[in-house]
């Protein structure tokens, strides 16, 4: 990791790649959030250990995907400060 | 934990915690023998509510300070494990810890809006929040907003949003310390919410957020113990297995082959359904839009977002917001088992018995009026929530004539586990916990932007640290004073307001804040006009919704929709003008009951025609966010393109390396 401030060209590149991960990150939540949900219906169909499968998504299975999603976002973003010599030192 | 020895309190905090975890433990145990040697119940709830008050003003007073950046954000060094859990338990308020199983055993699968609402959002808080508000480093979020937007309007004006949506949330959190405390101290509800107030005034008043910090550390650790602990046991007793996150599948399935047999027709695991249950588009829209707003809404509020100012670095803010989900979470993903287990009680237990054979707990929590056996004529007598249900008294007990409070499925299952008193006063340990903790984070919330904020960067930028220090303090008192006040008013129309502040900090700040750190382009004035357009259509939506109907109907529907109104308004008024005539009081009591049938005709037709498609108002926030969003957009194309100066401060707060720039609206803090 050096210690020189970033080019111009540098520095947007490290945002754009900040940029993509936000949009993967947010479709991400955006499906556990809502589109799954919408199939509630035909996913309480499916049974598994007695949870209807729809039901289980919203109280429980959403939420691990949150939790997941967050830890996972958070080593990704860090990474990318990382490699462009942009973190913090430690 | 004096400022020389902080470091080595860091460092030892899992041991000083783990410690701390221990004691409590055998704290309950203790009170279990001493319970079981005959001591009586009242002083098994006096120990409890007072001892753990006591801890947590321990904490506040060790926690003390007179430095500004102790005080306002804990010195930036808590690691992010433990601001994780603060976070959860600034978080869970006793609404989630009392309220939502119950929503949840109301509501069935709709319900659960709250349980993704409530957690989705802290995807939000991590992505396009919590690292950039880090960086920048400052005190609150009116600061963000005054050095991105330059200046005191776009502060003034976040300060107004934050005032709106955190205000009757605080009230709601002492009003809901007083209810336990008056419960469990059997004292009266005025009295016990002054109790309260000098519970919540020592853990924050010294050491500010330093103080609140670390007895929210506390807090967290006796509200998740609490709340899991009744819920295991009944799960090990029901099924043999202490998992009910896992075992209530199993429930679930009894649940629903009990609905056959009793001819419910809204199942508890069905999806979107009305009453007849029928799929609903407009209950499926009801749904989502609550989500989305309480998603929104997590992001946006003031209290939760400060917490990331208080880690060491960026990087430690991203993996809190991980943290900290994980520990909501905990929480949020026991409480489905709850309702599921306490329904599956009722259904198998409780509906279809002979009244003299109903389990012991029904009794138990008659008396309180959160459940009631509503059989007898006179059952009011005996259960106060019978009120208006008329049993018929064949001596077994019907669904329609069991009443149940939300707030009775969390507290009643102890008794329904058939567990000792002691783990009832966990519980109430628990939930006392978890509003005192949500109190003091509204309370700093509040009190650092009217002494932060307005006081200092407003009105006199040049007092010293102790004046500021004082003046934080003076305020935060007085602020905990009126909020106290209120509550002990016991408020109707603020309590049901309070799912209201998601929508409204969804609305006025969501987008402000996001737009300042993701688009360059925003100017102060799009900003500015997009916070007031979205709070303003959030705040049309309620007010006119809740307050004004008729006007509302008036306003956006239909022709022929307003003549039906007035037609049903002109004889609700003929029927109470006919009461007049026949002598007001003394007229008949047909007459009487004619004018109020008519009036509630009056009241059904604007409950159902004042909204827009059937968009409930807690959700006012689906019609505030895009309008913020839009309005911000659109002025800031319209207005110059931010000055270079500026553009150089956001690239500064995007890159975790480095100073963060000045701006006019940022003066340097020291």
């Amino acid at each position: 990791m050096s210690q020189q401030s970033l080019t111009p060209e540098r520095a947007r590149q490290h945002w754009s790649d900040t940029y993509r991960l936000m949009w993967i990150v947010l479709a991400i939540w955006f499906f556990f959030g809502f589109v799954i949900h919408l199939f509630a219906h035909q996913l309480n169909e499916i049974v598994v250990f007695g949870f209807p499968v729809g039901f289980y998504m919203a109280a429980q299975g959403s939420l691990i995907a949150f939790v997941i999603l967050i830890f996972w976002y958070a080593r990704r973003q860090n990474r990318i400060d990382e490699d462009y010599g942009v973190a913090e030192e430690q | 934990m004096q400022d020389g020895a902080k470091g080595g309190f860091i460092e030892n905090l899992g041991k000083i915690y783990g410690i701390y975890t221990g004691g409590f433990i055998g704290f309950v145990l203790l009170l279990w023998v001493l319970s079981s040697v005959g001591v009586p119940d009242r002083i098994i709830g006096y120990l409890f509510v007072f001892l753990t008050i006591g801890v947590y003003a321990l904490i506040g007073v060790i926690s003390r300070t007179a430095q500004l950046s102790e005080y306002y954000v804990a010195g930036r060094r808590v690691p992010a494990f433990y601001n994780g859990m603060a976070t959860g338990s600034d978080w869970m308020s006793a609404a989630s810890f009392i309220g939502m199983a119950g929503t949840l055993y109301a509501l069935g699968y709709d319900g659960l809006a709250f349980v993704l609402g409530w957690t989705g959002g802290y995807v939000l808080v991590a992505v396009l929040l919590a690292p950039y508000l880090r960086k920048f480093g400052q005190f609150t979020v009116p600061d963000f907003l005054g050095a991105r937007y330059g200046g005191n309007v776009a502060r003034f004006i976040g300060i107004l949003v934050l005032l709106a949506a955190s205000f009757t949330y605080v009230v709601a959190q002492v009003y809901g310390v007083g209810i336990i405390a008056s419960r469990f101290l059997g004292i009266s509800f005025e009295v016990a919410v002054f109790v309260g107030l000098v519970g919540i005034l020592v853990c924050s008043m010294l050491g500010g957020m330093r103080a609140v910090t670390w007895t929210q550390v506390a807090q967290y650790i006796i509200l998740i113990i609490a709340y899991l602990v009744p819920v295991v046991l009944l799960s090990a007793d029901r099924t043999g297995v202490p998992i009910p996150q896992l075992m209530y599948g199993q429930v679930l399935q009894k649940i629903t082959a009990l609905e056959g047999e009793l001819g419910i027709v809204k199942n508890h695991v069905a999806p979107f359904v009305n009453a007849a249950g029928a799929l609903d588009g407009t209950a499926m829209l009801n749904f989502f839009a609550l989500t989305f707003c309480l998603m929104v809404g997590t992001a946006a509020l003031p209290h939760i977002l400060m917490r990331y100012f208080t880690t060491p670095s960026v990087r430690e803010a991203r993996k809190s917001v991980g943290w900290s989900l994980f520990f909501i979470f905990l929480l949020y993903f026991t409480a489905p088992s709850y309702a599921a287990f306490a329904k599956l009680e009722v259904y198998q237990n409780v509906i279809g018995q002979q009244i003299t054979a109903l389990p012991a707990w029904v009794g138990l929590w008659g008396g309180t009026g959160l459940v009631g056996a509503c059989d007898a004529i006179d059952a009011v007598v005996k259960y106060s929530i019978c009120a208006g249900v008329t049993g018929n008294a064949d001596g077994v007990l019907q669904l329609a004539e069991f009443k149940i409070n939300n707030d009775a499925i969390v507290l009643a299952t102890p008794e329904i586990a058939g567990l000792p008193y002691v783990v009832s006063g966990l519980v109430a340990a628990g939930g006392l916990a978890a509003a005192l903790s949500t109190a003091d984070g509204l309370l700093l919330a509040i009190a650092n932007a009217l002494s932060h904020d307005v006081y200092y960067r407003m009105l006199d930028p040049h007092a010293d640290a102790k004046r500021r220090l004082t003046v934080a303090r003076v305020l935060l008192v007085g602020v905990a004073i009126v909020a106290a006040y209120v509550a002990s008013t016991k408020p109707a129309g603020i309590l049901a307001m309070v799912a209201w502040a998601f929508s409204i900090a969804a609305s006025g700040l969501f987008p402000a804040l996001v737009m300042g750190i993701w688009s360059k382009r925003t100017t102060s004035v799009g900003a500015c006009v997009g916070m007031l357009a979205g709070f303003g259509t959030c705040l049309f939506y309620l007010i006119m919704t809740q307050f004004y109907p008729a006007e509302f109907i008036a306003m956006f529907k239909s022709a022929g929709v307003v003549e039906q109104l007035q037609a049903l308004m002109a004889s609700a008024s003929e029927a109470a003008a006919a009461v007049q005539a026949a002598g007001g009081e003394a007229a008949s009591a047909e007459l009487k009951a004619a004018a109020a049938a008519a009036q509630a005709e009056v009241a059904k037709f604007q409950t159902a025609n004042a909204h827009w498609w059937g968009v409930k108002n807690i959700s006012c926030g689906l019609f505030g966010i895009p309008a913020a969003f839009l309005v911000t957009w659109v002025v800031s194309r319209l207005t110059p393109a931010p000055s270079q100066e500026m553009q150089d401060f956001i690239d500064s707060i995007r890159v975790p390396r480095g100073a963060v720039l000045e701006t006019r609206g940022s003066a340097a803090v020291e």
